[in-house]
């Protein structure tokens, strides 16, 4: 079994900060993660791989640096790791980025078959889960998002049986590989890493794609050129122009700053203290 | 190997096309994708109407809804709703392999309907559905899809879409337009719109389609549908009184005083992403712009700094309480009444305030 998973470099959102005059993200001393969504995704391809044999190729594309992100998962097991890297691919928007993605994928499977793609739901410094469903669009593979639960792989006959969140339950759906699966975050836990993986890992010959290794077909389709949305505008939010109105709390019990806050609100707002009366329950 | 070159046009910055070729000014509408699963429709399907309507009224260009679905989803009555909601005009496809939602014929008819009708601009709900569907139909359209946005707007210069959404989890606002591929994609999450009033004086046409596949055709068969528990439905979106804890709390066992707030008020119990990351709740109780979107009547943060991730997901809230023992805290900056001070005394106070001020006015009513 070949299982290809797709991950991301991205700076730790936590500890970003943004200059409050320039509105720049200040990226200075931000560590750069694997994005935490793609973990899920690793982990249920290494659990799927102790199951069944076969091999986890990682792709990521990305600066060189991203290089980290892709041992990091050598060393919780994964077997291969590709980095794609080129200045062309610079500016990709979600459509330009899963064209690469999928022209790579294309090329891993010249060296094996691929039975499963993973992704994670989102990235955490883009959140768009665009990419997952383009890759499997542009692969015409079938497409599983959200997936919170594998319930049955048939390697012999094709087949993989799927739970997959949906708004108000689970659908449980079958379907033939190779497919695209992103996986739900909080549905495994990633294992830990053990001494010998982490010297392979420390060791590992990322292999660096440039767009000609990565089977880049059109140039027209990729990076800045490739993507049709134009960002026109970054800024921070706006401030309101009131700001809170302070209930006193100098030498107030709580007893004293509660019963005057309920006072203010309700005052102000007849129609809140109704509704509340009504739905508060006896 | 490759696609056949595209005519020639005017070159953007990086060598791209920043001008709407010729061939894509044919298309002209503003669509919304009408979500729908076991019998209804999903609120967030209204309230894209409801942003669909200002953007259609901009453009001076019709609002239309689209409605897949089988043979027993009440399609009809669904457009009529629509209707109310601002829609002119509804477009559907009944067929069997529509019932129930999986992404190959979903993409197929969304996408077939597109390419038919022309619409400028097609917007959907961000959730599981929405999102699923609209990554896949953008792709197959080769066009720019824009996600999670909270301001759609008509830019005056292009008449383009102007989509404005957070991005660095939350930390800055980008606008991001589709200048030169059509249609302009967007998803919104729900509650991010406000709900439009109902007209139901409004009636508008309807106008059916087919879809042209057969369940052989299709790959992905969905063998069961397995509802959430009622007991684990949170529907933290669309609570009318939140009462939510951060970090400021310290400790899991002070935060069960949100808890007994919320429960007094017959309200929900939110969490900021540090909360939630540490186990304290549930994950589908988080806050924020890698959680909810919520639009109470009533939103009490306790122990909550503000952070813009927490603030992008509450702020549209009518009335926002903030307790915290830091004066200067971001929150003060956006909320409506504010308490420095002790959460963990404050909190327990204001439970035993609200049921007496509740029992008060019962009594007088009565």
């Amino acid at each position: 079994m070949h299982i290809v998973v797709c991950i991301k470099q991205v700076p730790d959102s936590a500890q970003i900060r943004v200059h409050p005059v320039t509105n720049t993200i200040m990226r200075q001393g931000v560590p750069a993660i694997v994005n935490p969504y793609d973990l899920f995704a690793l982990e249920e391809a290494l659990r799927l791989k102790d199951s069944f044999g076969g091999k986890v190729t990682m792709l990521c594309m990305g600066p060189p640096q991203a290089e980290e992100a892709l041992k990091r998962c050598i060393s919780f097991g994964a077997d291969d790791a590709i980095l794609v890297t080129d200045r062309a691919f610079a500016g990709a928007d979600t459509l330009a980025t899963s064209y690469a993605l999928a022209s790579a994928i294309r090329q891993i499977e010249k060296e094996q078959a691929i039975d499963l793609v993973f992704t994670g739901k989102q990235t955490i410094d883009g959140d768009t889960a665009q990419v997952g469903p383009g890759i499997a669009k542009r692969l015409s593979m079938q497409l599983l998002t959200y997936v919170s639960r594998i319930a049955e792989l048939d390697l012999a006959n094709r087949t993989i049986t799927i739970e997959r969140r949906a708004e108000g339950g689970v659908q449980l759906l079958k379907t033939r590989t190779p497919s695209l699966i992103t996986m739900l975050e909080n549905t495994n836990e990633l294992r830990f890493a053990t001494m010998p993986d982490m010297i392979r890992a420390a060791r590992y010959p990322v292999r660096k794609w440039n767009k000609d290794d990565a089977g880049i077909e059109d140039l027209s389709k990729i990076g800045l050129k490739g993507s049709p949305t134009v960002v026109s505008k970054v800024f921070g939010p706006t401030p309101r122009a009131v700001k809170a109105e302070q209930i006193p709390v100098d030498k107030a019990t709580p007893r004293d700053i509660a019963v005057n806050l309920i006072q203010a609100m309700f005052t102000q707002h007849p129609a809140l203290e109704q509704d509340m009366l009504e739905r508060a329950p006896l | 190997m490759s696609d056949a070159p595209a005519p020639r046009k005017p070159a953007g910055r990086g060598g791209r096309n920043l001008e709407l070729p010729e061939h894509l000014k044919a298309y002209k509408g503003v669509w919304v994708f009408i979500e729908h699963d076991r019998g209804s429709v999903h609120q967030v399907s209204w309230e894209l109407l409801g942003e669909g309507r200002m953007l259609a009224d901009t453009l001076g260009v019709a609002l239309s809804g689209v409605l897949l679905g089988g043979p027993d989803d009440n399609l009809t009555a669904f457009a009529n709703e629509a209707f109310t909601h601002g829609a002119e005009a509804c477009y559907t496809v009944r067929d069997a392999v529509l019932d129930g939602y999986r992404n190959e014929p979903f993409t197929r008819g969304l996408t077939d309907l597109v390419n038919k009708y022309r619409p400028e601009i097609v917007l959907l709900g961000a959730t599981t559905m929405g999102r699923d569907l609209a990554g896949s139909v953008a792709t197959t359209l080769q066009t720019g899809l824009t996600a999670d946005c909270t301001e759609l707007k008509i830019d005056p210069t292009s008449r383009a879409l102007a989509a404005t959404r957070p991005t660095f989890g939350g930390s800055l606002l980008c606008t991001i337009m589709t200048l030169a591929y059509r249609p302009q994609m967007a998803t919104v999450r729900p509650r991010v719109m406000a709900m439009p009033k109902a007209d139901t004086k409004r009636s508008g046409a309807i106008i059916e389609d087919t879809l042209g596949m057969v369940e052989t055709d299709i790959v992905t068969k969905l063998l069961d549908f397995i509802p959430d528990a009622n007991t684990s439905k949170v529907n933290l979106a669309y609570a009318d009184v939140i009462v939510s804890g951060g970090k400021g709390l310290k400790n899991p066992e002070n935060f069960k005083l949100i808890w007994d707030l919320a429960k007094t008020l017959g309200g929900d119990v939110g969490a900021t992403r540090p909360v939630v990351q540490s186990g304290w709740v549930a994950a589908e109780r988080q806050v924020g712009q890698t959680g909810k979107t919520v639009r109470p009547k009533l939103y009490i943060a306790a122990g909550i700094s503000g952070a813009i991730q927490h603030r992008v997901g509450m702020e549209a809230a009518d009335v926002i309480v903030a307790i915290n023992n830091d004066p200067n805290a971001p929150i003060f900056d956006f909320a409506h009444f504010g308490i420095v001070g002790n959460a963990m005394t404050i909190l327990p106070a204001l439970t035993e305030a609200f049921r007496n001020h509740f029992a008060i006015r019962r009594m007088k009513a009565a």
